[in-house]
């Protein structure tokens, strides 16, 4: 009995019976982590984060509004800008899509080109992530290297499509323009500085416990919720599911290049660290053997319903001068139909729905982005941590603003 | 649905759609509540009675021929001037599978409510709210329908078709300018 009162004086002690009310706290979003639009109402127990309630805001794009008042062709602009840091893949998906619609398969040295611009943009991707993390973390030095690697990425992407912010070279039935002859020592090069700075980057990094430790068991969630949540991309892999559209459901030359699917084990914010770490050597992999199998030919479909016929057959014909004068005025016109088609974006999965009703504006143009759906399980992720844990959380869920705007 | 007009969108599409085993299955659980079946582009999609739309999402989910483990996308479709107006369009994917349905429910403009999936799979807690918010979809039994991009004071749907996309809306709170007109068509910066 003299036992039990002491225990219980214990507990009494310990817990300090005093009343108390959660702090409520917002988070953003001003905070410099939550993209000027996001914020995060959190209710605090000290540093415990009791729950979050995330709020996305609205950068007030008109995205699927604005695509559907256009010709197909002109929804580009705005795709490229869904994502700012891969904006090749994201033409890729919506150039797929309308492919798809017309059920048309663009020349094969087309898609090599776009699988390099995918991938220098996934890496570009990448290492932003990464590198805003280890910035959000303090390790600034880290975040430099990781920067000074994504440029040379993007010097691959303005080699291509001649601009460096403002990145677009995908068009339905094709790409912009060719490469040079230069191009594929020049990626090479350029790949080659990206493995070096990624290198040292990841030795400054995870040879560093105060990274370590501020990583490692935060924002974890199993597998099952990620995937009741429809969590796709890095963040599902590094739990353990190997959901990769470019192997398991492959589009363009995919299923010729040879790479690996990295996963992790226990889906925490470090396991999502390394994932990224290796789909970056991944990528310039794929980049490397694109480059080597590059096969010659055209880069555009000679389809006069889909692409817009070469100048030169245009100031030399009346077939394809009229074909030119309809494309640009009235844009291609698909047939009636709806497709989904999806592609692995840097966060996972990026879908664009589309429902033709036969004119040349798509009818319905919706683009499922992986940020939406990966921003929806923020909250499970941090209840329960430290609030210091959101921060590093949400780098690794990698909002990005445009992308889960509509 | 012999006194609706199908929008025309989905009269073509619907071609004669193969055996698919997997829309069969479909077929014989919930027979008429299937309202039809189609295949374009090698994407299938099973149109729905919404009364059966969760019996039939909870069956994909948990039958494991199907196994439909993951809701990618919930969206909805404005056949503005056709009966039924919206369609809300829910996007499945089969990890352990590898496959992808597409259900469609069909919806009248006077009586848009659909129950909600959420407790099928939580991951439509977000999608629903933004069916609501831009297309004004009402998810009965949603744990919290509420507007998810759009202040709670914004009137209208604004990706309904009949919403004029260069329509202004005042701002709320301290900065907003007095005496805002919510039809004046302002642009303001």
């Amino acid at each position: 009995m003299a036992e039990q009162e002491q225990k219980t004086a214990e507990e009494s002690t310990d817990r300090l019976d005093i009343p108390f009310e959660p702090l409520e706290m917002k988070l953003g979003p001003s905070h410099p982590a939550t993209h000027g639009t996001v914020r995060m109402n959190l209710r605090l127990d000290g540093e415990t984060v009791l729950s979050a309630e995330v709020e996305v805001g609205y950068l007030h794009r008109g995205f699927e509004k604005e695509c559907e008042s256009g010709l197909y062709y002109q929804a580009f602009p705005y795709t490229d800008r869904l994502n700012y840091v891969s904006p090749m893949i994201n033409n890729v998906g919506y150039a797929l899509a309308c492919e798809k619609l017309f059920d048309v398969e663009v020349p094969e040295r087309c898609q090599y080109l776009r699988v390099i611009a995918s991938e220098a943009s996934r890496i570009a991707d990448h290492l932003t992530c990464m590198g805003a993390c280890a910035l959000e973390l303090g390790a600034f030095t880290a975040f430099l290297y990781a920067v000074e690697a994504r440029e040379s990425a993007w010097d691959i992407l303005d080699t291509m499509c001649g601009a460096r912010v403002t990145c677009n070279y995908v068009r339905i039935g094709g790409v912009s323009n060719d490469i040079g002859p230069e191009f594929a020592a020049l990626a090479r090069e350029k790949m080659a500085e990206v493995a070096r700075l990624h290198t040292d980057f990841e030795d400054l990094l995870l040879a560093n416990p105060i990274f370590r430790d501020r990583m490692e068991g935060t924002g974890v969630l199993p597998k099952e919720e990620l995937i009741a949540l429809g969590v796709t991309g890095p963040l599902l892999r590094a739990a353990g599911v190997p959901l990769d559209l470019r192997r398991t459901d492959p589009y363009l030359v995919y299923d010729r290049v040879d790479f690996d699917v990295p996963v992790g084990e226990s889906g925490d914010n470090m396991d999502r660290f390394l994932v990224r770490c290796e789909e970056v050597r991944q990528s310039a992999r794929m980049v490397e053997q694109c480059l080597g199998e590059l096969p010659g030919g055209p880069v555009d479909l000679d389809d006069p319903r889909v692409r817009l016929p070469a100048k030169a057959q245009v100031f030399s014909r009346m077939e394809q001068l009229i074909s030119q004068f309809k494309l640009v005025t009235e844009g291609p016109r698909p047939p009636v139909g709806e497709v989904y088609q999806a592609v692995e974006g840097g966060n996972g999965e990026l879908g664009f729905y589309l429902v033709s009703d036969g004119s040349g504006k798509p009818y319905k143009c919706r683009a499922r982005s992986p940020s939406f759906s990966n921003t929806q399980a923020m909250s499970p992720m941090v209840e329960g941590g430290m609030l210091a844990d959101v921060i590093p959380t949400f780098d690794m869920v990698n909002m990005i603003g445009g992308e889960c705007d509509r | 649905m012999s006194d609706v007009d199908e929008p025309t969108v989905e009269k073509s599409a619907e071609q004669s759609a193969p055996e698919d085993p997997l829309l069969q299955s479909l077929r014989d659980k919930f027979g008429e509540a299937v309202l039809a079946t189609h295949s374009f582009r090698g994407d299938r999609t099973a149109v729905l009675d919404r009364g059966s739309l969760v019996d039939a999402c909870s069956f994909l989910r948990d039958d494991p021929v199907n196994a439909f483990d993951m809701l990618v996308d919930v969206t909805a479709v404005d056949y503005l001037g056709r009966k039924p107006r919206f369609e809300v369009v829910y996007h499945l994917l089969s990890i352990q599978k590898n496959h992808r349905l597409r259900l469609k429910v069909p919806l009248e403009e006077d009586d848009a409510k659909v129950a909600s999936v959420v407790p099928v799979w939580s991951g439509a807690n977000w999608l629903e709210r933004e069916a609501w918010d831009l297309y004004g979809i009402q998810f009965d039994g949603h744990p919290d329908l509420k507007r998810i991009y759009l202040y709670e004071e914004f009137e209208g749907h604004p990706l309904r078709k009949d919403y004029p996309k260069e329509k202004r809306q005042p701002l709320i709170g301290p900065g907003a300018p007095v005496g805002a007109n919510a039809d004046s068509g302002e642009s303001r910066s």
